[in-house]
C-alpha cells in the first residue's frame, strides 16, 4: 500500500482549455436526455393538482377517470401514505396529498394511461370534493398564532408555522456595537424566484418481471432518490436502480424527489408497464423549490477607519408548503456572515416558515444569496458614512488564510485580495466610482461561498463520495461514479483529474456516472461540493493507478525517475525510450493484476469550538468578487447592467473554459434575480407568472457583457488545488448591481428585483428628501 | 385538410434528406411528429408555446418553432434538424466552435440555438455582431449567459470566412 501513496512530486498538468469529453452528444442531438428514452409499451402519466391553496380533502372519486378508455391505474393519497423528506427531520410530503392540500399546484392524483392526452382527459374527470381552509400567506401570518397550521394539529398553544428558527451568537455583540464609531440598520427583501432549467422534471419507471424497477430521471441527486422512492414505495434499496440520463440542468431544482418520479415508479409497479412522468412547463413553476422570499434587518457597527465592529442580522423566509432543504436554509442564512470579512461579534436569528404556497428548497447560492444581498449593500452604505472607498472597506476586513471565523468555520486558501485587485483594476472601479456622471453608476461586491458540506445530510461516518476507476489494456480508462454531471461539467471535472495524473488525453477516459446499480455513492450535485468531494475521490483511485504503472515502467526502464506525460511513459533522464501508455498498463497488469482502484473523500474532521455548527461548515470556502456598470433611466426607472467584470477564486481551474462557464452562468443567474425574475403569487396563492414569458427569463439583450477573470489560490486539500465555481459567483452579482445603482442616481434598492416601479420610486423619495432638505436649510 | 383532433392524415415530407410517408392525427405538432414518430430526439420540448426556441428546426430553410407548429403544416417540406446538421459525420463550423467554447453547458438549448444560427449563416454568411445577437435573442439558455454562445457564433462565423479565430 505504501508504494501507492508514495508522492511523485511530479507537477500534475491539470488546466487544458476547450471542450468537454463529452460534449459532443450535446451539439449533434445525440445526448439523451429523459425524455428522449421511450420503451415499449410505454405509458405517459398526469396529475390532478389542487385548486385550493389550504383546503381538506373530503373525499376523492376516481371512477370516471378509471373507467376512460386508454386508463391503466389511477393513484390517490391514499396508494402511498409514506411521508418522505430529504431533510430527516423533516419527513413533510407525501407524493400526494393525504388529508390536506397545501398549495395551488399540490398534487392530489396521478393517472397513468395509454398518452399524455387521455391521462391529462382522465385526471380531469377525477372528482375531489374539498372544504376550504383559511390560507396562511406571509411571513406574518406564518408566526400568528392563531392561523391554521399546515402540518399536524396544533399541539400546543403558541404553536405557529416555523419550521425552523435559528439564533446563534458570537461573541459580545453589545460591547461590539460600543465599539463603533457608526452604527446603521436598514431592513431588505429579497424576492423569491425559481430555477427554470429549461428541460422539465421527467421520469420514466420501468417494473422488472422479478419485482425491482429501473427508474429514470432528470434529477440532479440520484442517491437520495434512490433511498426515498425505496421508502414510500415500501421496497429494498437493492431492487431500485436510478439512472440519470443527459439532465437539462437543474440549479439546485432537481434536488428534491419529485412527485413525478414516485409516481412513476408506483404506476409503473402497479400496471406492470414502464409509465413516463413528464412535468410541463408551467408544472414546474408550482413544482418550484426555489429561492426563499426572504426579509431581513441587519445592524452593523463600524469604527471610522473601517473596522467591522458588530452586527445583528435577522431573516424571515416564507418557505412554501413543504420544507424541502429549510431546515438548511434556516442555517444557511447565518452561519456565513463572518465570510469573507472578519466578524467577531455577531449574532443572528432566522425564521424559515411554512406558507401556502408552491415549496421553496435550494437554489443556486441556496440562504447565501440574500444575507449576501443585504450584508454587500449595508457595507457600501457604511463605506458612505465613513468616507471610505467600499473596495478600502472590504479589503479592511477580509478573512486571511489558515484562520478560523468566530463561529468556528476553519479557512484555508483565501485570495479575496487578488480577486477585488483584479476586478478594481479590470473595470477601472477606483477611476469610474463617483465620475460616470449623472445615472451611470459602478458597484462592487465580494462574496464567499462553499465547497461542499463537511457533515452530510444522513449522518454517516461513510465516504461522501467515491470513485472507482479501471485500466482498459488498450490504454482506456473508464471513470465510475455517482456524481451528477447535469451541465456544468463533472464528467470532465473527473476525466481531467485522472488524466492530469496519468499524464493521457481525457478523450482517453470514459466516465460512466449515476447509475446507482453500477456506480459507487456520491451525495449529489448541491452545495458547490462536486469536485471538491468527487475530485478528491478520483484523485484517490488515480494516484494508486498511477504508482501501479510507474513502479512496473520503472522495473522495466531501469529507472526510479520515471514520467507519464503526453501518453508515454518513460525516465525524465531518458525520454527518447518510453512506453506507449498502453504498453505500460499492460507491463502494470501483469505485475499487479487487474487494474482497478478505488477512491473516495470523507472530509477531514474538522473540530470546532460549537458543537451546534453542524451545517455551513465545509471543508473550503471560494472567493469572488464582482463590479457591475449600470445605467439606470430616471424618467422609466429602467435599470440596464452593461458590463459585470467578475473575478473568481477557484482554488484552481480543473479547466478554464469550464470554470468560466460557471462564471457566467452566475452571474447570468444574478442579473435575472436583480432585474425582475419573482416567482410570486396573488393574494390567494395562485402564481403570478407560470411561463417562460411571463416569468421574465433574461434573453441576450438582457444578458451584460461578462468578463470572468480566474483566480487561483490552489487550495492545498483540493484535488490538484481545485475549489468550488458553480455557485458562489451568483453572490456578488445583485449587490454589485445594487451598489452601482447607487452610484448611478443615490438611491439605495433595499428591495429586490430592481425593476422600474421600484427604482422609479425610490428617486421619487430620493428627490422628495432632497426638497425637505434644501427646505430645512432655507428655514 | 382534416381538423378534427382525432382524425388521420397522411404526411409526406423530406426530413434531413429523407423521404418520409406517415400516418398521423391531424393534431400531431411537428415537434412530436419529429420526436415520437420519426425518433429524432435533437429538438427539444423546453416550453412548447414557443417561447424558448429549443424546438427551432429548419422548414424549408426558414427557422421554425416545431413546438407551435402543425405537423400538417410541413407537408411537402424540406426539413433540417440538428440531426442533419453535420454531414458525412463531419461537425458543422457551428458545432465545432459550440464544443470548443463550451458553449453547450447542460445542452438543452443548445440544438435549437445550432439551428437558429444555422438558419442565419445560410442566408448571411458574414452576419454582424448585432445580426448574431438578433438571432439569439429569440433561444432561451439558462446555463451560459450567453456569453459562450455569442463567442461560439462569432468564432465560426471567423472560420467560416477564412478568418482566424
Ligand atoms: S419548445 Fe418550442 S419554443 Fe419552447
Ligand atoms: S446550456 Fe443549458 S440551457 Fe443552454
Amino acid at each position: 500500500m505504501s508504494e501507492h501513496e508514495k508522492p511523485s512530486g511530479e507537477p500534475v498538468p491539470v488546466g487544458r482549455r476547450g471542450g468537454k469529453i463529452d460534449g459532443l452528444p450535446k451539439i449533434t442531438g445525440a445526448a439523451r436526455f429523459t425524455d428522449d428514452l421511450t420503451l415499449p409499451g410505454m405509458l405517459h402519466g398526469a396529475f390532478l393538482r389542487s385548486p385550493h391553496a389550504h383546503a381538506r380533502i373530503l373525499s376523492i372519486d376516481v371512477s370516471a377517470a378509471a373507467a376512460l378508455p386508454g386508463v391503466y391505474a389511477v393513484l390517490t393519497g391514499a396508494d402511498l401514505p409514506t411521508p418522505y423528506g430529504v431533510i430527516p427531520v423533516a419527513q413533510d410530503e407525501h407524493a400526494l396529498a393525504v388529508g390536506k392540500v397545501l398549495f395551488i399546484g399540490d398534487e392530489v392524483a396521478a393517472v397513468a394511461a395509454v398518452d399524455q392526452e387521455t391521462a391529462r382527459r382522465a385526471a380531469a374527470l377525477i372528482r375531489v370534493e374539498y372544504e376550504p381552509l383559511e390560507g396562511v400567506f406571509t411571513i406574518e401570518d406564518a408566526l400568528n398564532p392563531d392561523k391554521p397550521l399546515l402540518h399536524d394539529e396544533r399541539r400546543r398553544k403558541g404553536d405557529t408555522n416555523v419550521l425552523r428558527r435559528v439564533f446563534q451568537k458570537y461573541g459580545d455583540p453589545e460591547a461590539g456595537f460600543a465599539e463603533a464609531d457608526v452604527i446603521l440598520e436598514s431592513s431588505y427583501d429579497y424576492p423569491g424566484s425559481t430555477h427554470v432549467p429549461l428541460e422539465t422534471q421527467v421520469a420514466l419507471a420501468q417494473p422488472h418481471p422479478d419485482g425491482k424497477l429501473t427508474l429514470w430521471s432528470s434529477t440532479q441527486i440520484p442517491h437520495y432518490l434512490h433511498r426515498i422512492v425505496a421508502k414510500v414505495l415500501g421496497m429494498r434499496e437493492q431492487d431500485v436502480r436510478v439512472i440519470k440520463p443527459d439532465v437539462g440542468a437543474g440549479y439546485g431544482g432537481k434536488s428534491d424527489p419529485f412527485a413525478n418520479e414516485l409516481c412513476a415508479a408506483a404506476l409503473a409497479r402497479k400496471t406492470g408497464r414502464p409509465v413516463k412522468f413528464i412535468l410541463d412547463r408551467e408544472e414546474v413553476f408550482y413544482a418550484h423549490r426555489g429561492r426563499h422570499p426572504t426579509r431581513m434587518t441587519l445592524k452593523m457597527g463600524v469604527t471610522k477607519d473601517g473596522r467591522i465592529t458588530a452586527a445583528d442580522f435577522k431573516a424571515w423566509a416564507a418557505g412554501g408548503a413543504y420544507a424541502s432543504y429549510g431546515v438548511v436554509t434556516a442555517y444557511y442564512f447565518g452561519v456565513f456572515l463572518p465570510l469573507p470579512y472578519k466578524l467577531d461579534h455577531w449574532q443572528f436569528e432566522s425564521h424559515r416558515c411554512y406558507t401556502n404556497h408552491p415549496p421553496c428548497g435550494p437554489k443556486r447560492g441556496h440562504g447565501a444569496i440574500q444575507p449576501r444581498f443585504a450584508l454587500e449593500l449595508h457595507l457600501d452604505k457604511l463605506a458612505h458614512a465613513i468616507g471610505m472607498s467600499p473596495e478600502a472597506l472590504r479589503l479592511k476586513n477580509t478573512v486571511e488564510p489558515d484562520t478560523e471565523t468566530s463561529n468556528g468555520l476553519r479557512i484555508t486558501s483565501v485570495a479575496l485580495k487578488e480577486c477585488v485587485d483584479k476586478v478594481v483594476a479590470a473595470s477601472g472601479y477606483l477611476e469610474k466610482r463617483g465620475k460616470l456622471g449623472p445615472n451611470r453608476g459602478i458597484g462592487l461586491a465580494t462574496s464567499a461561498y462553499m465547497c461542499g458540506a463537511l457533515h452530510p445530510i444522513v449522518q454517516s461516518e461513510m465516504p461522501q463520495s467515491a470513485v472507482q476507476i479501471c485500466a482498459d489494456r488498450s490504454g482506456r480508462v473508464s471513470i465510475l461514479s455517482g456524481t451528477a454531471d447535469i451541465g456544468q461539467g463533472s464528467n470532465h471535472m473527473l476525466a481531467a483529474i485522472v488524466a492530469g495524473r496519468l499524464g493521457i488525453p481525457e478523450t482517453d477516459c470514459v466516465v460512466l456516472e449515476s447509475d446507482t446499480g453500477l456506480t459507487p455513492v456520491d451525495l449529489g450535485s448541491y452545495s458547490s461540493r462536486v469536485t471538491f468531494f468527487a475530485g478528491n475521490a478520483a484523485k484517490m483511485a488515480a494516484e494508486q493507478l498511477y504508482a501501479v504503472i510507474r513502479a512496473a515502467a520503472a522495473e522495466k526502464l531501469g529507472g526510479d525517475d520515471v514520467v507519464m506525460a503526453g501518453g508515454k511513459v518513460f525516465r525524465a533522464s531518458a525520454p527518447e525510450k518510453a512506453l506507449e501508455f498502453a504498453d505500460a498498463v499492460q507491463l502494470a497488469e501483469e505485475r499487479h493484476g487487474t487494474l482497478g482502484f478505488v477512491g473516495h473523500y470523507k472530509p477531514p474532521k474538522i473540530g470546532s469550538r460549537f458543537r451546534r455548527q453542524s451545517v455551513g461548515p465545509s471543508p473550503a470556502y471560494s472567493f469572488t468578487a464582482q463590479v457591475a456598470e449600470v445605467v439606470v433611466d430616471p424618467e422609466t426607472g429602467f435599470v440596464t447592467v452593461e458590463r459585470i467584470w467578475a473575478a473568481h477564486d477557484c482554488g484552481k481551474a480543473l479547466n478554464p473554459t469550464i470554470v468560466e462557464g460557471q462564471i457566467e452562468g452566475c452571474v447570468y443567474m444574478g442579473v435575472g434575480e436583480a432585474l425582475g425574475e419573482e416567482q410570486s403569487y396573488t393574494k390567494t396563492g395562485l402564481h403570478r407568472a407560470p411561463s417562460i414569458l411571463e416569468y421574465k427569463i433574461p434573453t441576450v439583450f438582457e444578458t451584460p457583457e461578462i468578463t470572468t477573470i480566474i483566480v487561483e489560490s490552489n487550495d492545498k486539500e483540493g484535488p490538484y488545488g481545485a475549489k468550488e465555481a458553480g455557485e458562489g459567483p451568483q453572490l456578488s452579482t445583485v449587490p454589485a448591481i445594487a451598489n452601482a445603482i447607487f452610484d448611478a442616481c443615490g438611491v439605495w434598492m433595499n428591495e429586490a428585483p430592481f425593476t422600474p416601479d421600484r427604482v422609479l420610486k425610490a428617486i421619487e423619495r430620493r428627490d422628495r428628501e432632497a426638497r425637505r432638505a434644501a427646505a430645512e436649510e432655507g428655514a | 385538410m382534416p381538423t378534427e383532433p382525432d382524425a388521420d392524415l397522411v404526411l409526406t415530407l423530406r426530413v434531413n434528406g429523407d423521404r418520409k410517408r406517415l400516418l398521423i392525427p391531424a393534431n400531431r405538432t411537428l415537434l412530436n411528429l419529429l420526436r415520437q414518430d420519426l425518433g429524432l430526439t435533437g429538438s427539444k420540448h423546453g416550453c412548447d408555446v414557443g417561447d424558448c426556441g429549443a424546438c427551432t428546426v429548419l422548414m424549408n430553410g426558414a427557422p421554425r418553432l416545431s413546438c407551435v407548429t402543425l405537423a400538417a403544416d410541413a407537408e411537402g417540406a424540406e426539413l433540417l434538424t440538428v440531426e442533419g446538421v453535420s454531414v458525412g459525420g463531419a461537425l458543422h463550423p457551428l458545432q465545432a466552435a459550440f464544443h470548443e467554447q463550451v458553449a453547450a453547458q447542460c445542452g438543452y438549448c443548445t440544438p435549437g440555438f445550432i439551428m437558429a444560427l444555422k438558419a442565419l449563416f445560410d442566408e448571411r454568411p458574414d452576419p454582424s455582431d448585432e445580426e448574431l445577437n438578433e438571432v439569439l435573442g429569440a433561444n432561451i439558455c439558462r446555463c451560459t449567459g450567453y456569453t459562450k454562445i455569442l463567442a461560439a457564433a462569432r468564432q465560426a462565423r471567423e472560420r467560416m470566412n477564412g478568418r482566424s479565430a
